[in-house]
């Protein structure tokens, strides 16, 4: 243990967070008797501008050459205290952080326990600290353009935001067309604007602005690097239509034979071609091919499409094509979908064609869908004079059926249908059975309120229990809680509101970005109140439904903050790195390539080098490793699988580890 | 193919037929149906209480009859069914009802839910297979619409039956086709037919019959088949008006194999 | 000494298994139970009233003796609350009570008819009485 360290302590309250369970005062008395510490001390709110300037009135006081702050996780305030440690001259490495509150005070009930919790805590930080050395970072380049994963609304509005800044922005999205969820939709709640009015100017703009380029029909293969100088590689599927010669005349759909495809735009409400254009704004206008259903990729005849096509477009022979990019952020709106009911079949949806989920409902009210806008039932065209309503369908379920939470959207969009079938047909019989109608937001529950007030549509507190066909009709067998009654509609159709979960994809995109994901899909924020828009991987943000259910002003309103957290990301020229990386000891090093192996980041190489040895020969050239600094993460796996010790981590090497057990178990 | 078989006890009287159809039906099929030694009944009802233990045991003696001959367990009763595998499912995860039984029988192994417990339709299903059993058949009921009656002891609770879908469960409809008849499909097939209630309520069972046969008659359906001898008596003798001849699933399979 | 009514409540709460705070009270029970016109406490409020301790009122109620015990609460409810399990300890709590059989042995023979399998004796005699 080195004497010439002078370490001060200082032990924060955090309100009563801290002080409630731990005693404080004992821990910096229990501190001051540690070989080295010259100061300790307790302080209501360590993180205020009071307690980070006692931090650094004792530093130049008593010339402390180290800093054990306990408080709470390092995650929450370690950057705030190397900040204050460095503004009064000492190394920002050399401040360690005791967590004493997530782990300590708020898991504890017993004082005594706790505060001697605290103490071995605090002891731990110190023995690391002891063996601190004082570190600089590096730095790294910024490459000056962004990547948006995920083509909906969220996607576009943070492209645009970020394009509108100045920086280059690639969208890659999956589907043939950008546009996502919001181009399916008809109105939009609480003010019944189109959805297709307010949405296809946005992605017109998208593409026409010059600092974009759109992958449509394209997936992400692979991202490597870090924050700043990601690589990613992008799959542009083969649409065997060429994108620079089609005029997206639509003639090759016309001619297309084989229409039995289910239309995906329309949820499956009706068919289409194998060669087609998603929807009449869709963008780009240029036609994919679904191999799948196609007549020419399945028999090798057929070829209508070819022929009729004047510009010479498709092209039947295209292959897949990978793009590899560099960029400095990457922006995850990857979207979401209705959940599938085939676990709800108490309401009869797989059974009966006028049952349908609310997205289906969306595409039979909207001029440009199945029906042209014609409210009708989809099993006989004829026009319903009572619709049912269900909200909450798998939402808010913990019985492993559906999703344990709310899916947010629901209570008005409901609202939002109730009215506009009352508005536009008001010989319809509209019922809305509720759980809890669920309205925050401006001008959200007055919109709810008149639906009822204005609309006459009748909503029920309770919930359905069956559905079932009846003659023509369905019977909804339900609660009405109020009254007290079960009681029984004959509906002509019903409308589920199916929970939202995130877009499956969303796993794999997760993977790839080392982005944490909770235990329903969603992205994790790196801090839920404080950072909701980044991921904990820096350079990594979130927009949309992607991090949880929201709509759409919700939606555009974290695409423009996440495109701000780019934008001031891609302002920087160079990032500081994170100087706690590995690096190996040559004399330790046997070559052996095990680290290679195991690096995530492929930051491990290896060099021939020349060395001294004693004998005749004098010099001899062995192979070793050598870590790029500017790529390391410092996650550790190399030291762990170093065979020889010869790897280790800057700030966090075996020897601190090992004195922080050695501590613990004192 | 061999499996120790629970008959029960109304299958021993008033539902003879759904036991020794069943019988000539798996021996048409190469099944041996081993009936258990000195078996008991089940009570049938499952005691739902995590007190109830002595209720439990008598189920819990079959499990273990079974275990000890080193077969799995076949059931045709609806409810005797429903009661052995939900006792087995408390054995094997309820600790507290376990050690309770095991420390009441003394056994010289102590049991904890080691035997697979199948239903006759699951045997037909997932033993036999419902492509094997109609090249079996060697009287297919052609042209006859008949509607599955499940009722509501094989499906639910579907965490603890595992059964099929318990909202719309395709077992019998399957079943229905491989011994070559049409199966109607109607939304009430799952709904209770008034079960114990018919004995001090008469009304109220009936209300229920009703309901269900009427949905079926509606979708098409021209008779109804069961598992189960209460659902049989509250649909065939206890529903007030449109009948339906109702039949044991058995008493059509063994027709459809040539042994009745 | 009989139970108190706080007590009652912590027996049916034991012995059913329930946790009848993990309610959401959207009756989804009641909008599907079957027997729902022939009971005076109907699902959602019979776990409302055993939550609240209300036990002995739910003790004369004549839903004991109507619920088919047919899960179709259980088989549906978003919450796993599993309401037959709450009527099934409500009605041992009055059944297990000396005199309080609800189905008595000398009942029987008038409701008997040719065909009633012994199934639904057997039944009707574990789910009315001890």
């Amino acid at each position: 243990m080195s004497s010439l360290h002078k370490i001060g302590v200082f032990v924060c309250w955090c309100g009563s967070n801290i002080a409630a369970t731990v005693d404080v005062a004992a821990v910096a008395e229990a501190m001051r008797a540690e070989p080295n510490v010259v100061y300790a001390t307790d302080y209501q709110y360590m993180c205020s501008e009071g307690g980070q300037s006692r931090i650094r009135e004792a530093i130049k006081e008593y010339g402390l050459t180290g800093v054990v702050i306990c408080s709470c996780s390092p995650r929450m305030h370690e950057a705030t205290f190397r900040k204050a440690a460095q503004s009064a001259g000492l190394n920002p490495y050399m401040v360690e952080i005791a967590n004493i509150r997530e782990h300590c005070s708020w898991i504890h009930k017993d004082r005594m326990d706790a505060t001697a919790k605290a103490i071995v805590l605090a002891r731990t930080a110190l023995a690391k600290l002891n063996l601190n050395q004082p570190l600089t970072a590096g730095e790294s380049n910024v490459v000056k353009r962004a990547l948006v994963i995920g083509g909906g609304i969220a996607g576009i509005q943070s492209a645009l935001d970020i394009a509108e800044a100045g920086y280059e922005v690639d969208i890659v999205e999956k589907t043939p067309t950008i546009g996502g969820r919001m181009a399916q939709l008809d109105k939009t709640f609480p003010t019944l604007d189109c959805a297709a009015c307010i949405l296809t100017p946005k992605m017109v703009d998208a593409a026409q602005n010059e600092k974009i380029t759109l992958y449509t029909y394209s997936e992400m293969e692979s991202v490597s690097g870090f924050v700043g100088n990601f690589t990613a590689k992008i799959r542009k599927k083969a649409r065997h239509v060429n994108e620079d010669l089609c005029t997206g005349c639509g003639l090759c759909q016309e001619k297309c034979p084989s229409r039995k495809a289910k239309n995906e735009f329309n949820m499956g409400l009706n068919t289409r071609t194998a060669i087609y254009i998603p929807f009449a704004q869709a963008i780009p206008n240029v036609p994919v091919i679904d191999t799948e259903q196609c007549i020419h990729f399945k028999t090798g005849k057929c070829g209508l499409c070819q022929m009729n096509c004047s510009a010479k477009a498709i092209d039947f022979e295209q292959q897949d094509e990978i793009i590899e990019r560099q960029y400095g952020a990457i922006v995850v709106a990857t979207g979401f979908r209705p959940i599938s009911l085939e676990r709800f079949d108490e309401f009869g949806y797989s059974q009966n064609p006028d049952v349908v989920t609310s997205l289906e409902f969306e595409r039979i009210m909207n001029a440009a869908g199945p029906t042209k806008g014609q409210l009708v039932r989809p099993s006989d065209g004829k026009h319903p004079h009572c619709i049912v309503f269900v909200q909450c369908v798998g939402s808010r379920d913990t019985s492993g059926c559906g999703k344990p939470y709310c899916s947010k959207i629901c209570c008005m969009y409901t609202a939002k249908h109730a009215m506009l079938v009352r508005e536009k047909y008001p010989d319809v019989e509209v019922h809305v059975f509720y759980i809890d109608v669920r309205t925050p937001g401006k001008n959200f529950d007055e919109f709810y309120r008149r639906a009822v007030e204005q609309y006459d549509v009748d909503y029920i507190k309770g919930m359905v229990g069956k559905v079932s066909s009846h003659g023509d009709k369905l019977q909804v067998q339900g609660s009405d809680l109020i009254a007290d009654k079960q009681i029984i509609i004959d509906a002509d159709m019903v409308v589920l509101a199916a929970a939202i979960e995130p877009d499956p994809e969303v796993r794999k995109i997760a993977t790839m970005l080392t982005a944490s994901i909770d235990t329903n899909n969603f992205l994790t924020e790196a801090h839920p109140k404080l950072r909701p828009v980044e991921s904990p991987t820096a350079g990594v943000f979130l927009s949309g439904v992607c991090q949880g259910p929201k709509d759409i002003p919700e939606t555009v309103a974290q695409a423009s903050a996440a495109a701000a957290k780019v934008i001031g990301l891609l302002a920087k020229d160079k990032l500081k790195r994170n100087p706690c990386v590995a690096h190996s000891d040559e004399m330790l090093c046997n070559g052996c390539s095990a680290c290679e192996k195991v690096c995530p980041y492929g930051a491990i190489s290896y060099m021939d080098k020349e060395f001294r040895v004693p004998g005749p020969k004098r010099t001899e050239i062995r192979r070793i490793a050598v870590v790029n600094e500017a790529v390391c993460q410092g996650c550790g796996a190399c030291t762990v699988t170093c065979p020889s010790g010869a790897m280790d981590l800057k700030g966090f090497s075996t020897k601190q580890i090992m004195a922080e057990v050695d501590a613990i178990c004192r | 193919m061999k499996f120790s078989y629970y008959p029960g006890c109304t299958l021993k009287t008033k539902a003879k037929d759904l036991d020794a159809y069943g019988r000539r039906a798996a021996e048409a099929l190469g099944i041996t149906l081993e009936e258990l030694p000195e078996w008991q009944c089940c009570g049938a009802v499952y005691p739902m209480a995590k007190d109830e233990i002595a209720t439990k045991l008598s189920s819990v003696r079959a499990l273990v009859s079974a275990r000890d001959l080193g077969n799995d367990l076949v059931t045709l009763c609806s409810a005797c069914h429903h009661v052995i595998k939900r006792v087995n499912g408390d054995m094997q995860n309820d600790e507290n009802i376990r050690t309770k039984a095991n420390n009441y029988l003394q056994l010289e192994t102590p049991y904890a839910g080691e035997t697979k417990v199948i239903h006759y339709l699951e045997m037909l299903r997932d033993v036999v297979g419902f492509d094997e059993l109609k090249k079996k058949v060697v009287n297919p009921l052609k042209g006859r619409k008949i509607g599955a009656y499940y009722g509501c002891m094989l499906l639910r609770p579907s965490k603890e039956m595992q059964f099929d879908n318990p909202e719309n469960p395709t077992i019998i409809e399957d079943f229905i086709k491989a011994i070559g008849a049409t199966p109607v499909l109607y939304p009430f097939r799952n709904e209770c037919c008034g079960g114990y209630v018919t004995l001090s309520k008469k009304e109220l069972a009936q209300k229920k019959a009703d309901v269900i046969l009427e949905s079926a008659m509606e979708q098409g359906a021209e008779e109804l088949i069961t598992a189960c001898p209460l659902c049989m008596y509250n649909l065939d003798a206890n529903s007030t008006a449109h009948k339906l001849p109702v039949h044991y699933f058995t008493e059509l399979l063994a027709e459809a194999l040539g042994v009745k | 000494m009989p139970a108190t009514e706080k007590e009652l409540a912590e027996t049916i709460r034991r012995i059913s298994g329930v946790d009848t705070r993990k309610c959401m009270k959207c009756g989804k029970c009641s909008g599907t139970c079957p027997a729902f016109g022939e009971m005076d406490i109907h699902p959602h409020k019979f776990v409302s009233m055993v939550e609240k301790g209300e036990i002995d009122e739910l003790m004369q109620s004549k839903s004991l003796w109507t619920c088919l015990s047919c899960f179709a609460c259980v088989e549906r409810c978003p919450r796993n609350v599993e309401p037959a399990r709450l009527i099934e300890a409500v009605r041992l709590a009055v059944i297990r009570r000396q005199g309080e059989n609800y189905l008595k042995a000398d009942q029987i023979p008038e409701l008997l008819d040719e065909k009633l399998p012994q199934q639904a004796i057997t039944s009707a005699f574990r789910k009315y009485s001890k």
